[in-house]
């Protein structure tokens, strides 16, 4: 089945001309995975950063660096042969598709998820200051703390669905959200959803009681 | 070296195309080096533009042009022009070396990747085409979405970012941006 709701052009031209942060960047890689018609739009946004360079101009090459690349051609030959591509026998959760799986060191069900409120979350890419990226795991037929953000908020579906403003997400689907959006995002019931979900700045919790928890609450 | 196929149009392309068959097929240091005429010192431009020193610049260049000998069995002429295909790499390996992060990318033989529909028929003449019309087009663009453009690609910056900079709402920018986009994809659009 093909997403329904795709990566913003906005985002799939900065992923093409590489200017994207990267927990961002692994959002939409793997909604790549799992979305031809987003690939065939990064395509298309490559073959403009191709265009683009056969007219951005020339800085004159050193005849030297020239020489010594030409030189180094059999070298790079003996020593670069490509690996061949062995695949690893260990098991894989093919409910996470690449790139995302290699940055999680495992499948779903062996991550260390810490429980907030309804949500179980495992956060990765650390080390991108200001970005928050993390897994979700909403428990079947249960709604999300109400909340809204200061920045942007791009949820992409692994696995179940959930319902936002009236509509309705399912695997590969990327949910979008920002400053203006205040919601509370429902798991369908039957199934807990697994999302993988990027911030560019902290939630804030909107309902009565979360306001009073803002402060203790990083989610 | 094959000839040119004058009934295609695009024959820069279709020259770039030989040279990179040549290369992947009989290891063609000449046509390495054509190669390595045309695009070195584009890459060189476009690493400087992004804010790389001379030094470090010609580092990516060399680089770059050693991953396109090494890679060029993997060039298909039906995904993509040799300057897309030089741009990517161009681009990955500036992420890789200047930002020290990684390029996420999809990996093809993935299971959990969802496969195209149907491959296209003639899509090497189509790719070409493509290419040489994209050229003009981008060619053609008016100078604010050409400008746009630039600061997208070659200056690092995310849509956002450059609302910023230039104090413009983000969605101007998105706007103006994809007035640019439309004016190229009419030109792709005649083609299906």
């Amino acid at each position: 089945m093909m997403p329904r709701f795709h990566a913003q052009d906005e985002h799939l031209m900065d992923y093409a001309a590489g200017s994207l942060a990267e927990p961002i960047a692994v959002l939409v890689a793997t909604h790549l995975a799992l979305c031809p018609a987003c690939r065939a739009r990064v395509e298309a946004f490559e073959a403009v950063g191709g265009a683009l360079l056969e007219k951005l101009g020339t800085e004159a090459i050193d005849r030297s660096l020239r020489d010594s690349v030409l030189a180094k051609l059999d070298e790079t030959d003996s020593e670069c042969a490509p690996p061949p591509s062995v695949r690893k026998p260990a098991p894989i959760d093919l409910r996470v598709p690449e790139p995302l799986r290699g940055y999680l060191g495992g499948g779903l069900d062996t991550l260390a998820w810490k429980a907030r409120g309804p949500v179980d979350e495992v956060r990765i890419l650390r080390e991108h200051a200001g970005v928050t990226s993390r897994l979700l795991r909403i428990k079947a037929g249960t709604p999300m703390p109400h909340h809204t953000h200061d920045g942007n908020e791009l949820t992409l579906v692994l696995t179940g669905g959930f319902t936002d403003r009236g509509d309705h997400f399912l695997r590969g689907d990327v949910a979008a959200a920002d400053s203006s959006v205040d919601h509370c995002p429902a798991a369908d019931p039957g199934e807990d959803c697994y999302c993988f979900a990027v911030n560019d700045a902290p939630l804030r919790l909107t309902g009565p009681i979360g306001r009073l928890l803002n402060p203790f609450l990083r989610i | 070296m094959l000839e040119a196929d004058k009934t295609i149009p695009g024959q820069d392309n279709v020259a770039l195309i030989d040279l990179m068959s040549a290369i992947a097929e009989t290891r063609d240091r000449e046509a390495f080096a054509r190669l390595f005429d045309h695009f070195a010192p584009r890459v060189k431009a476009y690493m400087r533009r992004l804010g790389a020193e001379p030094a470090a610049a010609e580092d990516l260049v060399q680089d770059v042009m050693l991953t396109v000998w090494r890679r060029a069995g993997q060039f298909d002429p039906t995904k993509a022009g040799v300057a897309t295909w030089i741009f990517t790499i161009a681009r990955n390996r500036r992420i890789d070396i200047i930002r020290h992060e990684r390029r996420p990318a999809p990996d093809p033989n993935d299971p959990a990747l969802v496969p195209n529909r149907e491959p296209e028929a003639d899509a090497a003449v189509e790719q070409n085409q493509h290419g040489t019309r994209l050229r003009s087009a981008v060619a053609e663009l008016p100078e604010e979405q050409a400008r746009l453009l630039e600061l997208a690609y070659f200056e690092d910056k995310s849509h956002s970012v450059i609302a910023g900079e230039l104090g413009l709402p983000l969605g101007t920018v998105k706007s103006r941006i994809r007035l640019a986009m439309d004016k190229l994809r009419i030109q792709l659009a005649e083609l299906k």
